[in-house]
């Protein structure tokens, strides 16, 4: 582009020959060139403006591209990270304090069919009742015919019923994987494993949801992928567990109860060590919950926590830990036993109406006095006794962690008057679990301190708050150790593990009211070894009747101690518990003279 | 001088294209070689669960009391009651062995075989 000169010299010339002033032009120019200017400029910001639409234009369409392929495509694991192994998808096991394995998963297939795949559907099902007799091959063969799409066919089999199947070889039958929860001990803590099922059911997956006991009560912590390789510890010990099943089983037989429960627990860490209630079940194929009848007849049932009943004089124990607590009287002050005995128009009665006279403090619990043990009751007081009993954890359900525990909230007196103390203090009118009743002594074992009940590993002592001090605790422990020696517990004893504890035998109480005369709980709460307790067990048995004699005898004594007895002889020494020496108590040093 | 620009320019196109091309299906392999060790991982993993379950089975207490039963004619297991403890002391520890006789001397007068014949 040539530029024109603001003057052109052809046009001033010219101008100025005819009198005109040149600046005209010069001004013209000088417009002319300015709008020159201006077109130059605009074309080029309408180009940058282009430019930077185009720009924008293919930054957001390949920012929307880039979303439409993410949205529509199939999500899938990253390849190349190295720790995709770490998290599991796998429902944790649970393993007991050894680390043997209480459950587990087990990879197998769930079958469904597709009837519009189908070639052949009526052989299709004839021979898949034939492979699973339980079918019925004219339903099968309905569902295969008529309208329906999918149908499930059976959520787990073997993989020899798999491999039938794919024999079959018919298109429309088909297989999803499915983790299965597996219990390779068979019945063994059923109660506290409780079971597994399906939830949510894919053709993919299905989840895999805790129904019962531990599998429920820890259902979130299984089920987290973070904990996939970090097995749930429970205070279990399997050895134990299945010895404490095996004898709790036949002395159930032999004294022809109806059912039974123990419980072993470490009276410093409050672990439960073994845990059983029998009748018990597979939790492999759980049974389904009685819907007539009553719910404790069932194998479901958890005697050992949602088993509320009156234990009988095992409570005795407790007023007289909490007299001598209180300073009221010591293990040898005497106290009168001789009936009558009338609380709020109420008598109180010995068993087989009994009269013991003057009994000391420690004979009174050896001897199983209601009177005795009524009297200091009402010494105690009502509020202090209540206070006492609410410490020691009897009037709420026990924290043991089952889903079953939270049902077993024990039945108190409405009114708790001087009579309900009476009562209470020799285990009536006051329902509690076998598991209320065991931290209940666990408290006196381990020298007056609560402790909670726990079906969790603990890595040390767990004792909580001071409920009695330490000499109330050893005096207790002194009269338990009584009772076995020279009281109604005599067929506890088992040499070298110098056991001590309390028998109770209450009647069952009818569902209408009232009592049964021939139907009673045998309770057996022992401690050893008495003089430096590790372990309390409490041995229940439901309605026991033992008939070696011309007689047929139900007392605690006759039926729940012997049971007992065997049973810490065999489980003691799986616990690592030597046989030992009890220390003897000195002579006491009366009078000394010098000469 | 610029054609040797050109021709060194097209040369390092080739080089790069080449390099590009053989790092694509190195990779390809390596993502193909992980996926293969996630299965073997997986597969081991479901292996290992089974043969874990497999062992829990088979130690179950109830099976193994059985087979103490069955074979007690052999083995005689009984089950732990506390009479069966014991103390070190009451171990008897082996004899010591007994000292080698190397150089043995006769003591008591026996006579050589051919003596005693006569």
């Amino acid at each position: 582009m040539t530029r024109t000169p603001l003057r052109p010299l052809a046009r001033i010339l010219p101008a100025r020959a005819a009198g005109q002033s040149p600046d005209e032009i010069e001004r013209e120019n000088r417009a002319a060139r300015h709008e020159e200017m201006r077109d130059t400029a605009r074309q080029r910001a309408e180009g940058r403006l282009l430019v930077l639409g185009v720009f924008f234009f293919c930054a957001f369409m390949v920012v929307g591209f880039r979303m439409g392929l993410m949205a529509t495509s199939e999500p899938v694991e990253p390849r190349a990270s190295a720790q995709g192994a770490a998290i599991s998808a796998a429902r944790a096991d649970i393993v007991d304090r050894k680390g043997r394995l209480l459950a587990t998963n087990f990879e197998t297939h769930a079958l469904y069919a597709q009837p519009p795949h189908m070639i052949d559907p009526i052989r299709a099902a004839k021979e898949l009742a034939a492979i699973f007799p339980d079918l019925e091959e004219e339903k099968l063969a309905k569902d295969f015919t008529g309208k329906r799409k999918f149908l499930w066919i059976r959520k787990k089999i073997s993989p020899e019923q798999m491999q039938a199947v794919h024999e079959i070889g018919d298109p429309g039958l088909l297989f999803g994987p499915r983790e299965m929860r597996l219990y390779p001990n068979g019945s063994l803590a059923a109660h506290v494993m409780g079971g597994a099922s399906f939830g949510k059911e894919g053709v993919h997956a299905a989840e895999v949801i805790g129904v019962a006991g531990v599998e429920k009560y820890f259902d979130d912590y299984l089920r987290d992928p973070a904990n996939g390789q970090r097995p749930l510890e429970l205070s279990l010990d399997l050895t134990v567990q299945a010895a404490a099943e095996r004898v709790l089983y036949g002395g159930m037989k032999i004294m022809n109860a109806k059912g039974a429960t123990s419980i072993l627990m470490d009276v410093h860490t409050g672990e439960v060590i073994s845990v059983v209630s029998l009748p018990d079940f597979d939790p492999n194929n759980r049974p389904r919950p009685a819907t007539t009848g009553d719910q404790s007849d069932s194998p479901l049932f958890n005697r050992s926590v949602q088993g509320v009943y009156e234990l009988g004089s095992t409570f005795k124990i407790f007023t007289a830990a909490q007299a001598v607590d209180l300073g009221l009287v010591s293990s040898n002050t005497i106290i009168d036993t001789k009936g009558p005995m009338r609380v709020g128009g109420f008598p109180i009665g010995e068993f087989r109406n009994k009269n013991y006279g003057k009994l000391t403090v420690s004979d009174i619990i050896v001897k199983s006095s209601n009177r005795g043990t009524g009297r200091m009751a009402l010494d105690i007081g009502v509020k202090r006794q209540q206070e006492f009993l609410k410490s020691l954890g009897f009037f709420e359900a026990t924290p043991f962690e089952i889903v079953e525990a939270r049902t077993g909230k024990p039945l108190l007196p409405k009114r708790w008057t001087d009579l309900s103390a009476v009562t209470v203090s020799y285990g009536h009118g006051l329902s509690t679990s076998p598991m209320h009743l065991a931290a209940g002594y666990a408290s006196i074992a381990n020298g007056g301190y609560i402790v909670a009940p726990t079906i969790l590993k603990q890595n040390g002592p767990r004792l909580g708050r001071r409920v009695m001090s330490a000499p109330s605790a050893k005096a207790a422990r002194d009269m338990l150790r009584a009772v076995v020696t020279s009281g109604t517990a005599s067929m506890g004893e088992v040499p070298g593990y110098a056991v001590g504890g309390k028998t109770g035998t209450a009647d069952k109480p009818k569902p209408k009211g009232g009592y049964y005369d021939d139907k009673v709980i045998a309770t057996f709460a022992t401690i050893f070894p008495a003089h430096d307790p590790k372990y309390v067990l409490i041995v229940t048995l439901d309605e026991p009747v033992e008939t070696s004699g011309d007689k047929p005898r139900r007392t605690a004594g006759w039926t729940a101690v012997p049971v007992a007895a065997e049973m810490i002889g065999r489980i003691a020494p799986l616990l690592g518990l030597r046989p030992g020496v009890e220390p003897g108590s000195l002579t006491d040093i009366t009078l000394t003279s010098s000469n | 001088m610029r054609s040797v620009l050109y021709v060194l320019t097209t040369l390092a196109v080739i080089g790069l294209a080449f390099w590009a091309y053989r790092e694509n299906y190195a990779t390809q392999d390596s993502l193909a070689q992980t996926d293969q060790l996630h299965r073997d991982i997986r597969a081991a993993h479901a292996r290992l669960a089974v043969l874990k379950a497999e062992w829990a089975y088979l130690n179950r207490p109830d099976r193994l009391r059985d087979l103490a039963d069955i074979n007690f004619d052999r083995l005689g297991l009984l089950p732990f009651r506390p009479d069966q403890f014991g103390r070190v002391d009451e171990v008897a520890y082996p004899a010591p062995p007994l000292l080698d006789i190397t150089n043995s001397i006769e003591v008591s007068g026996i006579l050589p075989v051919a003596e005693v014949s006569e």
